[in-house]
């Protein structure tokens, strides 16, 4: 019965037939063919039971033509000759039809470095094997006396990205995530994990910590709002620096002047360094962006300096300099991307983060960020199962949740203090964070 | 395609499942995006795919894939039973659908013109026109403008006999405006922020919002929000315009009368709600002003449709009635908990996905005041419009939004114009202390094509009518 739950792409031999074969037969002076492949499942469960079980395969096929200075784009979810026939002609007649414009340049060839992205176990996890691990995290909050909540999820995926100047670059990659809620009576926890390989999400250990979690989160009581000492949790780390991404790490960002950074200055405290690197295999490695161009890896904040940006090939051509390999698939306007962001650890066991506090607040993970103000790279936001008073060096009480409006260059402005360990966060949509949590001077609860 | 689906519910049966339905789906979507005077993006994606959701020993399973054949619509039918199986390993009580679901017909949106017959460019054209009237203003930074269309073929098919196809088509259209100082980013956008207002219908819908004649107001605005002053902190009566009245309608209404939401079936991602059953008919979740509809036959919505994705006919009820809350957001399996029959809110986003309760058209009715009433009855206030920033907390209780645009409001005048404000506010208290919502004519259906629900993420194409409306006693001005 395994064999029907081995992920089923298409063979890299055909893949490159089929894309070579839309190649020749274009009739623009460029064009670019992207393929994105992925079969996935995900089980979710509430109530210590599984509601929700589903599993898909699908294929993406976009092509992007440059025809008498010209740009169309066009896709379509299926990989068959008609269906090629289909997309080109769509393309053309989309590039033949509109008026001159700026063509974002495509990259000619260059050699990207292999990474390794694959686990042959996570490909072919079953759906037994997903109920099972579900089971054994709901059967742990059942015997606590909890509910258990979350999604447990697998998936293998394939991009390869060809182009007429002849770039071909191609990755198989799979991705294991599981996450879960406990709830008791007047409280919740929470955990997550994610990894290439699925045999690295230890169940027990998530349930471990997702349970005692839940069970010190019971009968929170309100506090004053107000600006706080903090340790934010390698949960709400992440979550910020996506938004540092999302607002200020593109060249875009800089180049249109909403970015917060200001290249040369220092924007947070000395012993934060952060850059994207999608070469590093603590991460999850890519070795090439949706345009094809080999991932560089990129310094953005030097011991608290802003250090460098990520570049597309519009963004590089406009700034006269090279991609660094962050793009986005065409037709795009959002700008580069960074999403294979890293933060540099300290010193200071995790656990040691909270000893010189006298007050404060821990919080566990952030929720529904919304940015406020980009330049000053305001955003709101609450904390969510898991936020906890801080006295004297201990944590004595949860609290309810609270609702922030911090500036993150200025919350990071105030590091007093990184842990030595590190937490790699697979985001939802794109890309992933290895992050440490981080002990912050004042952070500011607005209710 | 039909042949398909009857192949799909067959072999589902055949391999012991007590109901099975199956979505055959086709979708083809256009953008067109015009950035400082250059068309910068056109787009012309499709998708297509079946998805066979099944019920075996009480517990769901379901399977998607692109490929429409006949022996993958075999393998899908194997996988959906055999996750199914899986499911009942560790499900809590067995699946109740309740009565049986029969429907049968065709549905399709109202459409004058349709848009993937109109030029493309037509389309640039208006956009390009819109963009130099944006243009025509100095400072202004960032010029963009968009405009998307969907058409999605349907075919719902069940073990129960329900079969149903529907021809569904969007348009959407929107135009915005940056301008920067050092220290600022300022936006106005037009008709609504975040790329378009969408709704259900053809090209007429793009036509009757005139983009070009709104562009240079909004450039306007967009420069000299940079030199107007913050908004105050404070305590203050705050007046809505109806675009940020629909999305507050979206996130603190919508949302949490959703009752997967209220069982739990969402406390690992979207979180739960604090409208539980117990309140149902007991809460006073606003004042006797609020009286809040799902409806989904409201003409030009995007919850607007002929069945749900399980079939059930599109029908209009009541969440809040003159304040009370009165009603929840429904699906078969989670009405029949208490005793009801589902209100038709079913929907997923697409082939790959299985349905969720979603909003339609979940809408403030209107009152009978007036905005210029409003403001006039007004000693010290913030009137806001155009939403820029929204964020809620997971039982949809503690809420700050902030607007693209303020202007405070003194001795029922309006006065200077206002930069960077904000509002927070705890749902009930907020809405208890509505005093006046406008009437008829100042009334709108605003879509809202980016509402995010689900493991694996969905995004649902919803509408809220709504029309300007003061609170008072609300807390504005987080932002210093």
């Amino acid at each position: 019965m395994k064999s029907i739950e081995v992920a089923r792409l298409t063979e890299e031999s055909e893949l490159k037939r089929f894309m070579n074969g839309l190649l020749e037969r274009s009739p623009a002076q460029q064009t670019e063919v992207m393929v994105s492949e992925w079969d996935s499942a995900l089980t979710r469960f509430a109530n210590n039971g599984i509601h929700q079980n589903v599993a898909e395969r699908d294929v993406s096929v976009r092509v992007r033509v440059v025809k008498n200075g010209k740009t169309g784009v066009a896709a379509i979810n299926q990989m068959t000759e008609s269906a090629a026939a289909d997309v080109l002609s769509r393309a053309v007649a989309i590039a033949d039809l509109q008026p001159k414009g700026e063509v974002v340049p495509m990259p000619g060839p260059a050699k990207s470095r292999p990474v390794d992205a694959w686990s042959d176990a996570t490909a072919s996890v079953t759906p037994e094997e997903r109920a099972d691990f579900v089971e054994a995290i709901c059967a742990k909050a059942r015997r606590a006396g909890l509910k258990a909540f979350g999604a447990y999820s697998t998936g293998a995926e394939q991009l390869a990205i060809a182009n007429s100047l002849g770039v071909f670059h191609h990755l198989l990659s799979t991705k294991a995530s599981v996450n879960s809620v406990v709830m008791g009576e007047s409280g919740s926890g929470y955990a997550d994990r994610s990894a290439i390989d699925v045999r690295e999400l230890d169940k027990d250990d998530l349930a471990d910590e997702v349970i005692d979690k839940a069970q010190r989160n019971q009968n929170a009581q309100p506090i004053e709002p107000g600006v706080y000492e903090v340790v934010l949790e390698e949960y709400a780390v992440a979550e910020m620096l996506e938004f540092m991404s999302f607002t200020g790490f593109s060249a875009l960002a800089a180049q249109e002047e909403r970015s917060f950074m200001r290249l040369g200055e220092r924007i947070t405290g000395e012993s934060v360094n952060i850059w994207d690197d999608g070469l590093d295999p603590s991460g999850v490695p890519t070795s090439f962006d949706f345009e094809g161009v080999p991932k560089q890896k990129v310094q953005l904040i030097t011991q608290g300096v802003a250090s460098g940006l990520v570049y597309d090939m519009e963004t590089a051509q406009r700034a006269g300099r090279q991609s660094t390999g962050h793009g986005l698939p065409a037709p795009n306007t959002e700008g580069p991307f960074a999403v294979n962001l890293f933060m540099a650890p300290g010193g200071t066991p995790k656990a040691d983060l909270i000893s010189d506090i006298k007050r404060g607040i821990w919080v566990t993970r952030f929720w529904y960020v919304r940015v406020v103000h980009p330049k000053t790279s305001i955003i709101t936001g609450m904390t969510r199962e898991g936020t906890f008073l801080i006295e004297n060096g201990r944590i004595t009480r949860p609290v309810k949740d609270l609702r922030f409006t911090q500036s993150m260059l200025g919350a990071l402005d105030g590091t007093l203090a990184i842990s030595r360990s590190t937490k790699l966060q697979i985001s939802e949509y794109l890309g992933a964070s290895r992050v440490p949590a981080v002990r912050l001077k004042a952070f500011t609860f607005t209710s | 395609m039909k042949d398909l689906a009857e192949a799909a519910l067959n072999a589902a049966q055949v391999k012991g499942a007590s109901y099975a339905d199956v979505r055959l789906d086709e979708r083809v979507q256009q953008d067109v995006t015009v950035k400082n005077g250059q068309l910068a993006a056109v787009s012309d994606d499709a998708s297509e795919g079946l998805g066979v959701r099944v019920l075996v020993d009480g517990a769901w399973g379901f399977a998607g894939s692109a490929r429409l054949s006949t022996s993958e619509v075999q393998e899908v039918v194997d996988r959906a039973i055999r996750i199914a199986r899986a499911s009942a390993r560790a499900r809590s009580a067995p699946v109740d659908l309740g009565p049986p679901v029969t429907s049968r017909g065709h549905y399709r949106t109202p459409v004058e013109r349709d848009p993937f017959t109109v030029p493309l460019t037509e389309k640039v054209e208006l956009l390009l026109r819109a963009d130099q009237a944006m243009a025509s203003v100095k400072g202004v930074t960032i010029r963009e403008g968009s405009m998307e269309f969907i058409k999605q073929k349907k075919i719902f098919a069940s073990t129960e006999g329900a079969y149903t196809e529907q021809e569904l088509f969007e348009s959407g259209a929107g135009i915005e405006a940056t301008a920067t100082s050092p220290d600022e980013v300022q936006n106005r956008s037009y008709p609504n922020s975040f790329g378009r207002h969408q709704g259900a219908g053809g090209y007429e819908y793009i036509s009757a919002l005139q983009l070009d004649r709104h562009g240079q107001r909004i450039g306007e605005e967009a420069v000299k929000l940079l030199s107007a002053p913050q908004c105050p902190s404070g305590v203050k009566t705050l007046i809505l315009d109806a675009s940020q009245v629909a999305l507050q309608v979206h996130e603190s209404c919508g949302h949490p009368t959703e009752l997967d939401r209220v069982f739990g079936m969402e406390a690992a991602y979207a979180g739960t709600s604090f409208m539980t059953p117990e309140k149902l008919n007991h809460l006073r979740y606003g004042s006797p002003k609020v009286t809040i509809t799902a409806d989904a036959l409201t003409p030009a919505g995007l919850g607007t449709f002929g069945w749900d994705d399980e079939g059930v006919p599109a029908q209009r009820s009541f969440l809040i009635q003159d304040g009370l809350f009165v009603g929840y957001l429904t699906s078969r399996e989670t009405a029949s908990v208490l005793g009801q029959q589902s209100n038709g809110t079913m929907r997923a986003d697409g082939w790959n996905r299985i349905p969720l309760i979603r909003m339609t058209n979940v809408s403030l009715q209107p009152g009978d005041s007036t905005l210029e009433q409003m403001i006039a009855e007004t000693k010290d206030g913030v009137y806001m419009e155009t939403n820029r920033s929204w964020s809620i907390d997971d039982k949809r209780l503690n809420f700050q939004f902030g607007t693209q645009l303020a202007y405070e409001i003194l001795n029922g005048k309006r006065g200077r114009m206002l930069k960077n404000a904000t509002y927070a506010g705890i749902t009930p208290e907020f809405w208890n202390s509505c005093d006046a919502v406008a009437g008829k004519s100042e009334w709108q259906v605003w879509g809202l094509a980016n509402c995010g629900k689900g493991q694996p993420p969905q995004v649902a194409h919803v509408a809220h009518g709504a029309a300007p409306t003061r609170f008072q006693n609300v807390k504005v001005g987080i932002l210093k």
